[in-house]
């Protein structure tokens, strides 16, 4: 059982969750993952590490309650426990030895891009953001993202905070105006990462994508979460989950994605109900 | 004189159309009256043949003997005094390859049913528990030692080491104890409350398990020695689900039997009350001929799919248990054999359509016994489905090898142990199961767990 310290909106449907975890906080690294079980009956859920303090003891998580499982995650509150909290789990993310480096975050994609940028920024990498969402109520991590890119950019698919656009457009830009990225970390919605990388494979610049497959176990042994990579079938818990995204079959893992898209709406219909009366 | 019956006492079942719909144990057990008659049949050798073919050295003609003078929970105690799991292995052993397959009884008729007798004791101690005293405590050494995996080699290695008085913690890297006999055997052929059981009878001898700890991760091999355990068992089975590397095996639908089966067995999808999908099939193709393949096929079965189970030699080559595929066939699983997958389908979603297959047939046997598998040219047709699930054999996982400095493996993965079977490359560190041998059966890795705790006990012992 691990001990919920802190639970915090971020906008509508996404929760901030920070959970004691002493063992997982002292050894994890950023782009690592754990999976979460919140009470018996739920699934496991991959969620990526959005902050972990050794010192602390602390693990912090940020999540879209989406599906059933999620619910069943969002629905616990500071002081309440999760039955299951295990990790840290994948490769840690290789940041070492970047001069200039553009961060893309979508949507929730931002609070796994975030801790990325932060540890970017604090190993002495200039870091510009980029961060888009659908509108400007679901902004999130917006000061955090600030304090620690060079130059931060938010855009609107719908323009209400001001900047519409994509991020696809505000990276070009950047590139053409002479930024000189040696990386970038493009982290999203899967078509999002699929066009940020059709785009700096015409500029050569290195760009690696952090996968958030559907996956049972996070250490290897359903297969569930494989992916194309440069032709060769690979799995994102112990191969991944960063991989070098020139090389990702996007198209297939846009479609291994939707797998369960039936399931989880009448699932989340069915909790929905549960949840009114 | 022994009851000189021909045959093994019918085991009784549950009829094929009622549970190939239920997940329901299938086999339901000897009662009192089966058992006696039962064990009547055993001659009690003198030399034994039985236990020669037993990996952890039951004594059988002993507890046999006790079962026919109507005290059970005698018997019982026999059985555990070197099995730790008895009602898993009176379930999922092998028998016929080994205790019953060295039965005197067995060359005129059939052996003695050791297996139903085991589970008989296990079970009616489990019902009986009032009965069985509680047995004391052994003396703690105060020697911490960690067991890596709950499966049923580092049960069994944590269970002997406890009764030699070792301070024993299991790590387990799921959310529930048990291994493979949770996540992959199905309920229908070993309830999960029975395995919960078993473990608790460890946590009852002073074992404590650890869930969610994915050793080579939260803790490695050297984390562990630093912390004070002077030994380490690795126990952490072959998770690695192959697949056959043929077009469209990534399409929706396709499934290792590892990811099915843990859906199903740990995640309970087929409950109503989980979270956890599964494809509802109209139609699944199970590729593998194993008693993985068997347990894939009778769960997708009584969700409600027709299988086929394909399979590219003939009948008498698969590596599955004659009594799991007579179970299939019973449940109405079709069986396509000599008859090999080169192609999955799928539509513009990626979602399965069909599986292409070559008819095979066998060669002439060469010097070494063995008949090839070839294709018939022009023979490819296509299978409509909708799910396939692959289970064509696991790989070690590669986490603590990865982890661990000193610790060698071979080309496919496995750690490599000296001529003890259990001994690694790494002082202090012992191995067995699966991550040793690559996929192999519960008795085994059980038979590897119990050697590796004598090397333990013994590697402490002289260190001192």
């Amino acid at each position: 059982m691990f001990k919920i310290l802190e639970k915090k909106d971020l906008n509508e449907s996404v929760v901030y969750m920070k959970v004691e975890a002493p063992l997982v906080a002292a050894k994890a690294k950023p782009g690592q993952f754990v999976i979460i079980r919140a009470i018996e009956t739920s699934e496991r859920v991959p969620l990526t590490i959005a902050e972990y303090n050794a010192a602390e003891g602390a693990v912090s998580v940020i999540f879209q309650a989406v599906g059933a499982s999620t619910m069943d995650i969002a629905s616990l509150e500071a002081g309440e426990y999760l039955l299951d909290f295990a990790g840290p789990l994948g490769r840690p993310s290789e940041l070492d030895g970047y001069k200039r480096a553009a961060v893309i975050g979508g949507g929730l994609g931002c609070a796994i891009a975030y801790p990325q940028a932060k540890y970017l920024h604090e190993h002495g990498c200039a870091v510009d953001i980029i961060a888009g969402f659908r509108n400007e109520s679901l902004i999130i991590l917006e000061d955090e993202m600030r304090a620690c890119g060079d130059k931060t950019v938010i855009v609107t698919d719908d323009g209400s905070n001001g900047n519409k656009g994509l991020v696809t457009d505000a990276l070009k830009a950047e590139i053409e105006g002479g930024a000189g990225y040696d990386l970038v970390i493009s982290i999203g919605p899967p078509i999002m990462m699929k066009f940020v990388c059709a785009l700096t494979a015409e500029y050569g610049i290195k760009t690696i994508v952090s996968m958030n497959p559907i996956m049972i176990d996070g250490t290897g042994m359903c297969g569930g979460c494989r992916l194309t990579v440069d032709g060769k079938t690979r799995f994102a818990c112990v191969d991944g989950p960063d991989f070098d995204g020139h090389q990702v079959d996007f198209d297939e893992l846009i479609r291994r994605n939707n797998m369960y898209r039936d399931d989880e709406s009448h699932m989340r219909e069915a909790h929905c109900n549960l949840l009114k009366h | 004189m022994a009851n000189m019956q021909k045959y093994k006492t019918p085991m009784p079942e549950v009829a094929p159309e009622v549970r190939n719909k239920s997940w329901h144990e299938v086999a339901c057990g000897y009662s009192e009256a089966d058992a006696l008659n039962e064990a009547s049949r055993c001659l009690n050798c003198k030399h034994k043949p039985c236990v020669a073919g037993c990996p952890v050295g039951v004594k059988i003609p002993e507890f046999i003997a006790e079962v026919s003078a109507g005290n059970f929970i005698k018997a019982y105690r026999i059985i555990k005094e070197t099995n730790s799991l008895p009602a898993v292995c009176g379930r999922v052993c092998p028998q016929e390859n080994q205790c019953e397959g060295k039965c005197v009884r067995g060359i005129k008729g059939e052996p003695v049913g050791i297996g139903r007798l085991e589970r008989f004791c296990a079970d009616y101690a489990a019902s009986h528990a009032d009965e069985l005293k509680k047995s004391d405590l052994p003396a703690s050494n105060g020697i911490k030692i960690a067991v890596v995996g709950s499966g049923p080699s580092g049960l069994t290695c944590a269970g002997d080491l406890a009764k030699l008085g070792y301070d024993v913690t299991v790590f387990e890297a799921l959310h529930t104890a048990g291994g493979v006999l949770v996540y992959g055997i199905p309920e229908f052929r070993l309830p999960k409350d029975i395995v919960a059981a078993e473990v608790n009878a460890l946590k009852e001898l002073g074992v404590k398990i650890e869930c969610d700890m994915v050793i080579g991760r939260i803790l490695t091999v050297d984390d562990l020695f630093e912390q004070g355990y002077e030994a380490v068992f690795i126990g952490s089975g072959a998770g690695l689900p192959g697949f056959l590397g043929i077009p469209g095996e990534n399409a929706n639908g396709v499934y290792s039997a590892n990811e099915f089966l843990t859906r199903i067995n740990l995640m309970k999808a087929y409950r109503e009350d989980y979270n956890t999908p599964v494809r509802r099939s109209h139609r699944t193709a199970v590729v593998g001929g194993g008693n993985v393949a068997m347990d894939a096929a009778r769960c997708a079965k009584r969700l409600g799919a027709d299988v086929h189970i394909i399979y590219r030699r003939s009948e008498a080559e698969m590596p599955a248990r004659r009594e799991e595929v007579h179970h299939a066939k019973e449940e109405g699983i079709s069986f396509d054999v000599l008859t090999n997958p080169t192609r999955i389908n799928a539509d513009d979603k990626g979602n399965v359509t069909s599986i292409t297959c070559m008819k095979m047939e066998l060669d002439e046997p060469d010097a070494s016994g063995r008949r090839r598998a070839i294709e018939i040219a022009g023979s490819e047709f296509d299978l409509e489905v909708d799910t396939v699930i692959m289970a064509v054999g696991t790989s070690p996982n590669p986490l603590i090898r990865m982890t661990t400095p000193g610790l060698n493996t071979n080309r496919k993965g496995c750690l490599v142990t000296m001529e003890d079977g259990v001994t690694t490359t790494r002082e202090g560190v012992y191995a067995g199961g699966d991550a040793v041998t690559g996929a192999a059966t519960v008795i085994l890795a059980m038979g590897a767990g119990k050697d590796a705790a004598k090397a333990i006990d013994h590697y402490i012992k002289n260190k001192k």
